[in-house]
């Protein structure tokens, strides 16, 4: 029954994976741009943040297609309303992602510091975002309670970068714009984190059509 | 005023077939109630039994109560009642021979008004209220068949409203309308609730949604779930509603 809307819920299901792929390798490649401190590779990831967005408009215009030509409602409704809200997670999170290849354009000589809780947190923001994704797809709602307890994790490990850099920036007042900088990263990796939590946050969502906080 | 309803323990057979096991449903005045459910589930057995005019029918039976704010409806004469519980149809059903006007005030002369002036003024109020006035004021002796089936729709529910009913049952009223006429029907619902009792057995399930402040969904002959309907079309508690409204089956 109802092959077309099953079909086309399949169809953003596959749409949200590929658009998770393309923010992953953007935010690897930011974060290897920011480690090596390559400018000309900061450029080229800057120019492909058009790719996730043009993956947010496939995704708004198949959901407005399904409400349009399916009228779903309930479970299905939620579905798709929240493939939408996803989908601006996901955007969101490649900019972030984007925000640090421009810091990458603006940091002036060497680090202040070997570069480890930061690429720490990119790594565990990296496996919430997928877990989030395959919280979607699954529909599982475990997968997205557990997110809860890796943002944590990561908003400690941000608290962890802040304080090591106000130490720096108050004994080296030469890296002070640096120190700076290196703080938006970590504040982009946490908001980076936070969207994840937001995908789960859906998933429950569609589930439950209660809404649960997991960013507390 | 509308009047509520209110339903226990309602059995229904056809012959042997048991149509309705067992009803219990509180529908509250001046609010529209929604039907829904595959066909064969027994919503239009049940909006039939509110005007008693299913036990018209050989090899029927009804058991159980129902009750209009409060007084049996089996303690009333059956044509009395049908004065307080109007009905419209799937399919507009103007009385061919009659007149637009002689089908408005054809209830009220069955009860006896005569009074032209009385009459008159009836068909002239019930025609507004069904959305109509305007479109035939000018044609009032033509025959209701030569209206478009929209008009023929709410001419029927003209005819329905001329009796002064408090509850009106409207079995897929706009089921055989395109979509501007349905618009003119939903939207007349919705401005009839402030005087009546409403109940629609629809198989839209988009219309239910629009025009209904609660919804039932029937299944098998029972009652599986009643409440409000922005909650059966979000997150209903009974997953056979959902997979019913999702169009997982039926």
């Amino acid at each position: 029954m109802r092959q077309s809307l099953n079909d086309g819920q399949m169809v953003l299901t596959n749409l949200l994976k590929e658009m998770g792929l393309e923010v992953e390798r953007i935010l690897k490649g930011c974060m290897q741009t920011l480690i090596t401190l390559d400018r000309a590779q900061a450029e080229f990831w800057i120019a492909e943040d058009h790719l996730v967005n043009d993956f947010e408009r496939q995704v708004d215009d198949a959901c407005v297609r399904l409400i349009a030509t399916q009228q779903p409602v309930a479970k299905d409704l939620r579905k798709i309303i929240s493939a939408m809200k996803i989908s601006t997670d996901l955007e969101r999170m490649a900019d972030l992602a984007i925000g640090i290849a421009k810091v990458t354009r603006r940091i002036e000589g060497p680090l202040c510091k070997p570069l480890i809780d930061i690429p720490l947190m990119a790594e565990k923001a990296l496996v919430m975002m997928r877990q989030g994704l395959e919280a979607y797809s699954r529909e599982d709602m475990e997968l997205a309670r557990n997110l809860a307890a890796q943002d944590d994790a990561v908003d400690h490990l941000y608290n962890q970068v802040v304080r090591d850099l106000l130490v720096i920036m108050t004994k080296s007042p030469e890296y002070l714009d640096q120190g700076m900088y290196l703080t938006f990263v970590g504040r982009y990796l946490e908001r980076f984190a936070d969207h994840a939590t937001n995908i789960g946050e859906n998933v429950i969502y569609i589930a439950t059509a209660q809404r649960q906080d997991l960013n507390k | 005023m509308g009047q509520s309803l209110s339903v226990r323990h309602l059995e229904a057979w056809y012959g042997s077939n048991k149509t309705l096991k067992g009803i219990n449903m509180e529908i509250k005045p001046n609010q529209v109630t929604a039907i829904i459910g595959p066909s064969g589930c027994g919503k239009s057995t049940f909006v039939r039994c509110i005007n008693r005019m299913h036990e018209t029918l050989p090899g029927t039976k009804v058991k159980g109560e129902i009750t209009l704010d409060g007084e049996s409806i089996y303690d009333q004469d059956p044509v009395a009642l049908r004065k307080m519980v109007g009905m419209v149809f799937q399919k507009a059903n103007p009385f061919p021979s009659m007149s637009i006007y002689e089908n408005v005030v054809a209830g009220l002369r069955l009860n006896g008004m005569k009074n032209k002036q009385k009459l008159l003024a009836s068909a002239e109020k019930s025609l507004r209220m069904a959305a109509l006035w305007d479109e035939v004021k000018d044609r009032l002796n033509y025959s209701g068949m030569s209206l478009s089936g929209g008009q023929q729709q709410r001419l029927c529910i003209a005819r329905a409203l001329a009796v002064e009913p408090s509850v009106l049952l409207m079995d897929e009223p706009a089921s055989a309308l395109d979509p501007i006429a349905t618009t003119h029907i939903e939207e007349l619902i919705r401005e009839l609730k402030e005087n009546y009792t409403i109940l629609i057995v629809t198989h839209n399930m988009q219309q239910a949604a629009r025009i209904a402040d609660s919804t039932a969904f029937f299944l098998n002959g029972e009652l599986v779930e009643h409440g409000p309907t922005s909650e059966i079309f979000t997150n209903p508690n009974d997953k056979r509603t959902e997979d019913y409204i999702t169009g997982r089956f039926g």
